[in-house]
């Protein structure tokens, strides 16, 4: 998107003024904002993390897929995209096509090819109905009725 | 629950010693791996009671191996915020575990510590397990992190995806969850303001670099920690091996820079390095950020043989004693930042009076 103000540069800034109930848009490159006197400092960060998030918000416009959660933990890929940080290893598989592309992006590479991992045996189904029940037991316990009410679904799904 | 740390070894920090490669410009090289355990959500996400369970399996699983077997368990949500800055001041707990602004951690926080290795529980991921070694080493701390993370693994079951590897809270971490670093002196290279250069050199080969204190801390004292930015998409050899060769060509720069400045600065370097152990040596009041920077200038005075008699040793012990945390630990009592500053040079001075042999 070009600068509303010089249409040469491309506009970094955009900005929304309300000035009696009537709102405006304005997208303006670094200059021209800063020549309005606009704090223009979004200096990048260096870490890993800022880049990640810089990443994250930079594929946030807000879409259906949003509001997608996981089944798991009930993290949304809104929630993520706020925090940087997944909630569960579940969260992997639900939001997978959106993190490909991401991980792509962060690490050049969506691929792991370091050390491969076998856990040790025991059935999945079974210990993943043991670990909903116990969780269940806990939510009532912690009065979380709404979690609570999730995870039975659950269970009864997978019975 | 009263902090004792004096049941371990070097107090937690196997690197304090200096008996290690280059320990004049390396203090210290540490392998982290990230992981977390399949069936429950990330700590953060956790509720109390699962955070609880997680610690307890961990602690199951840390008795049987070689590396955690004797190690001490430190529930860091029973810790008050002095203690927690303490361990952090030492690099056994991260800045996230400790949360070091709030009265008290996240339930179920804990860390073991071993001679060789420490296991954070709790922190963004349940497990965080680093080695720490004296020196430039890293295929040393790599070693022993591997051998305690498949221990580990074949006993908890870990999360992991077969397309990205293993599972973290947040996904910079992805994938192998190895995070090798290097804690370097460089005031040469900042002396002869070689320093950006290098360091956006180091930026172009995929890593990163942060102060003492690792993400969000100020270079403080010329010391910097160099680390691999990304953690998918290569093996843990290649990550290693990549750091340890671009460091390895960091220290031969740091030492070119020394060379240099005592071949053309020789009697102004010297005067400054002098200047800065006499100010160690009497000062009445020392802030925490001057005395980091004055003991930088004597340990550079160390490395280039201008000061004899003291050892790395030494001023790898000033550098932790000296903190607030330590310094209220010495005392009994917090301390405000008078009092600190007070406490911070009767102690250096103490310290250095006895490697003269004054006192």
């Amino acid at each position: 998107m070009l600068c509303d103000q010089c249409r040469e540069r491309d506009a970094v800034v955009h900005l929304t003024q309300i000035v009696e109930s009537e709102v405006t848009q304005l997208h303006l490159c670094e200059k021209c904002a800063a020549a309005k006197g606009i704090e223009t400092t979004v200096a990048m960060p260096k870490h890993p993390l800022g880049d990640f998030l810089h990443a994250v918000q930079q594929q946030a416009s807000p879409s259906a897929g949003d509001q997608v959660r996981c089944a798991y933990c009930q993290t949304s890929l809104r929630d993520f995209r706020a925090s940087g940080r997944l909630g569960c290893a579940q969260c992997y598989t639900a939001f997978e096509g959106a993190l490909r592309e991401l991980l792509r992006r962060v690490h050049g590479a969506a691929r792991h090819r370091g050390h491969e991992y076998e856990a040790p045996a025991v059935s999945s189904e079974e210990t993943a109905l043991e670990q909903l029940r116990e969780r269940l037991q806990q939510a009532v316990a912690a009065e979380e009725f709404e979690l609570a009410a999730t995870l039975r679904d659950q269970i009864r799904a997978l019975e | 629950m009263t902090l004792d740390l004096s049941l371990l070894p070097d107090g937690g920090m196997p690197w304090i010693t200096a008996s290690g490669p280059h320990a004049d410009i390396v203090l210290s090289s540490r392998v982290r791996l990230a992981r977390n355990l399949s069936g429950f959500p990330f700590s953060p996400r956790a509720g109390d009671a699962e955070r609880l369970r997680v610690l307890h399996q961990v602690r199951e699983a840390a008795a049987d191996t070689a590396l955690l077997s004797r190690a001490i368990l430190l529930r860091v949500d029973e810790l008050t915020t002095g203690e927690r800055h303490l361990l952090h001041e030492r690099h056994l707990v991260s800045r996230e575990l400790a949360e070091l602004d709030a009265p008290t951690a996240r339930s179920g926080s804990a860390v073991l510590v071993g001679d060789e290795a420490a296991l954070m529980v709790n922190e963004e991921d349940h497990l965080r397990l680093q080695v720490f070694r004296s020196g430039f080493d890293i295929a040393g701390a790599w070693e022993r992190a591997a051998q305690l993370e498949r221990e580990l693994g074949e006993r908890l079951p870990l999360a992991y995806h077969h397309e990205f590897g293993f599972l973290t809270s947040c996904p910079t971490n992805v994938g192998t969850g190895l995070r090798a670093s290097v804690l370097v002196h460089l005031p040469g290279l900042v002396l002869t303001q070689e320093i950006g250069k290098v360091l956006t050199g180091l930026q172009q080969m995929g890593l990163t670099y942060r102060g003492l204190y690792g993400e969000g801390s100020e270079v403080v004292g010329n010391f910097f920690q160099i680390s691999n930015q990304t953690t998918l998409g290569r093996t843990e050899d290649e990550l290693c091996d990549h750091l340890a060769r671009v460091v390895a060509h960091v220290i031969s720069r740091e030492s070119e820079a020394r060379r240099v400045l005592s071949r053309d600065a020789g009697y102004i370097i010297e005067d400054k390095l002098w200047r800065a152990y006499g100010t160690l040596r009497y000062a009445r009041s020392l802030g925490a950020d001057e005395a980091m920077n004055l003991l930088s200038g004597v340990r550079l005075a160390v490395g280039m043989y201008l000061i004899g008699g003291l050892s790395v040793y030494t001023l790898n012990k000033l550098l932790v004693f000296s903190q607030a945390a330590h310094l209220s630990l010495a005392e009994g009592r917090p301390l405000t930042e008078i009092e600190a500053n007070l406490a911070r040079a009767r102690y250096v001075r103490g310290v250095l009076a006895v490697e003269a042999g004054e006192a």
